[in-house]
């Protein structure tokens, strides 16, 4: 019969000997407190990135769809002869989603432009640090769920004109016109003469990496300017969620139309959404939580055999201890409770330790790095289970061969 | 119904190449409330009795009845219980834990046999005010001297109200007058209906029994009675 006061003195007798034995105590639980403290660490630190990824994802805007030449998880060492010449996405099929494609209610290229050593961007004595340069239509606030800060975005009638104009990111404002109103300045790009007509609202950095720092020309203008720069990145958005597939369908007959692929092929071109970022996202998340869980095994198993290896020194040195137990009534489960308790007492103040270590390296990291993080208590009682169980596997041999002793002999033991 | 029936009792002992008899046949028969002290010089057999009459041991061969219950084949789940129900051991060091605080040495032997919190709490006070230290239950071991640590281990033989007090060389590591004073306080609790056993190998300490049994050689030598009066 086992009675819960005799867990209680197991774990206060556990707790006396940490305290007497701090150092050694401490070099036991170190293993289990750093596998421990590395999980919850871990686990704070990229749900936390998870969490701020998929809200980036998101904001990105809703309902739009991305077309490129390649599948974004594509792997460009392994590109089959077909894929290596596919054409690249160009105005044309800009051109073709906006006339044939009756779901997509916007579209907005991004037609980059960068020369050797980046975009030069002038306004006075005041240079840009070379910002990123490119050209799109109107419908790219729309699309990209950006706003204009301050003046306003081009329109069909710059587009009309090909309008030497520009809108500024929050970054390129501040470098060019700290003292100034940005908007109806003229300002130097590449060394031809721009005027401002809008500042984008400035947007929160993600990962320390600011996204303010950039030139948008209308699309018109751009391709004036640099009629050789074809190949774009696509983004083209649905008037809702349920029109998606729609829509989709809608954008690879097009495509497949305009870039001639025969009808037994597959395509050529790829069309994804959030949510395939999403997966992608997640499936990298999931390789970085199977490392997490090799790197805290390997802590939480040295810490177990830390346990275990103290254990077997302490039935040895209270030999006499367990005879007189022995002597006066205890059975050999009574005996095996209290090692087993004992041993789990140590793993676990090692696991309540890695928790608060855990929290403690997730905060620093976010104090220094800027990661975000956030706590669950779902990995909290995870670690503090798996200490648990450590102290159970590390503690059983050691339990039985304590209560395996045999009193007549530990009796005379001095 | 005697409460200790031994019969022929042997124990060998396997030592790899030879054998050695601790006991070769030992009959005794010691009677509820008696007090009676085991003596021999080392080499006796009277630990190895000892340990069979404690139930910490089971002999080779014969028969060994406490309260009409035979004792030899029981396993070491039985045994334990019977040790914890029916015999209090006094050992000669002692033998506290010492960590634990004199009153939860007293109270040990009742956590094992699961008796609640309050009545073990009750029980291991009266023990202690029964061996004179009502007011050193919350001290450790190491801060008592020799003598009131054996009357810790004295009150922790008392608590569970055994059928056997059984000390074994209980002032061995006691000076002379500390010595007595256990002395006095066995033969207390003799008078107050115990049962006692001492082993020993000094006479001054055997002879506050009513009677004595010489061991030699794993043997009853003699048994001597005190004279009345």
């Amino acid at each position: 019969m086992i009675s819960t006061v005799e867990i209680k003195d197991g774990i206060l007798l556990a707790l006396d000997s940490i305290r007497s034995n701090k150092l050694r105590a401490g070099l036991t639980i170190l293993g289990v407190l750093i596998g421990v403290a590395s999980v919850i660490g871990m686990a704070s630190i990229i749900s936390g990135l998870d969490k701020m990824v998929m809200n980036e994802i998101e904001s990105m805007g809703s309902n739009v769809l991305y077309v490129t030449k390649f599948p974004p998880d594509v792997d460009y060492d392994k590109l089959t002869e077909e894929e290596r010449n596919r054409k690249p996405i160009d105005f044309e099929a800009v051109q073709a989603i906006i006339d044939f494609c009756p779901s997509i209610t916007a579209v907005a290229p991004r037609n980059y432009y960068a020369p050797p050593g980046g975009n030069v961007v002038k306004y006075k004595g005041n240079q840009a640090n070379r910002p990123g340069m490119f050209g799109t239509l109107p419908d790219y606030v729309k699309v990209e769920n950006r706003n204009v800060g301050r003046g306003r975005f081009f329109n069909e009638f710059d587009m009309e004109r090909r309008a030497m104009v520009c809108v500024i990111g929050s970054d390129v404002a501040k470098a060019l016109f700290p003292h100034e109103d940005p908007v109806e300045k003229q300002i130097r790009v590449n060394s031809r003469q721009f005027r401002v007509i809008g500042v984008m609202e400035e947007k929160e950095p993600f990962l320390g990496e600011s996204d303010n720092n950039f030139v948008i020309l209308p699309y018109a203008t751009y391709e004036k300017l640099i009629p050789w720069e074809k190949e774009l990145f696509l983004q083209a958005s649905a008037a809702s969620p349920q029109t998606m597939d729609q829509a989709k369908d809608e954008i690879t007959s097009v495509l497949r139309r305009i870039r001639g692929v025969p009808y037994h092929k597959p395509d050529n071109f790829a069309i994804w959404t959030q949510d395939n970022i999403k997966d992608a996202v997640n499936n990298i998340t999931q390789y970085i939580y199977i490392a997490m869980i090799v790197i805290s095994s390997v802590g939480l198993m040295v810490g177990g055999v830390g346990v275990m290896n103290i254990m077997l020194v302490s039935v040895t040195e209270r030999t006499r201890e367990i005879g007189i137990r022995k002597a006066i009534g205890a059975k050999k489960l009574n005996i095996l409770i209290q090692f087993l308790t004992e041993a789990t007492t140590l793993a676990c103040s090692g696991g309540v330790l890695g928790i608060f270590a855990g929290i403690l390296l997730a905060f620093l990291s976010k104090l220094i790095f800027s990661m975000p993080f956030t706590v669950s208590i779902l990995w909290m009682v995870l670690g503090f289970s798996v200490s648990v169980l450590v102290g159970l596997v590390a503690g059983i041999y050691p339990a039985y061969k304590a209560a395996r002793v045999d009193p007549i002999i530990s009796l005379r033991y001095e | 119904m005697s409460l200790i029936e031994v019969e022929n009792l042997w124990k060998t002992y396997d030592m790899g190449h030879e054998q050695v008899n601790a006991l070769r046949g030992v009959d005794m028969k010691i009677e509820k409330g008696e007090y009676v002290a085991i003596m021999g010089p080392s080499g006796s057999g009277k630990s190895t009795l000892m340990n069979l009459i404690g139930c910490l041991d089971t002999p080779s061969k014969g028969t060994y009845r406490l309260n009409n219950q035979a004792v030899a084949d029981l396993n070491d789940d039985e045994l334990a219980r019977i040790r914890n129900k029916e015999i209090g051991f006094v050992f000669q060091t002692f033998n506290l834990l010492p960590r634990a605080t004199a009153l939860h040495n007293v109270e040990l032997p009742l956590i094992y046999n699961g008796t609640s919190r309050e009545l073990r709490r009750e029980s291991a006070e009266r023990a202690m005010q029964i061996v004179g230290l009502g007011d050193r239950m919350t001290h450790r071991p190491n801060e008592l001297s020799g003598g009131q640590r054996q009357r810790v281990a004295v009150a922790r033989a008392l608590v569970n109200n055994p059928s056997i007090l059984l000390a074994d060389e209980p002032t061995g590591n006691l000076d002379t007058s500390t010595g007595m004073e256990i002395m006095g306080l066995l033969a207390d609790l003799h008078r107050s209906g115990n049962t006692l056993i001492v082993v020993t190998h000094e006479y001054d300490i055997a002879k506050f029994a009513d009677r004595i049994i010489f061991l030699r050689d794993g043997q009853i030598e003699k048994e001597e009675y005190k004279q009345a009066g």
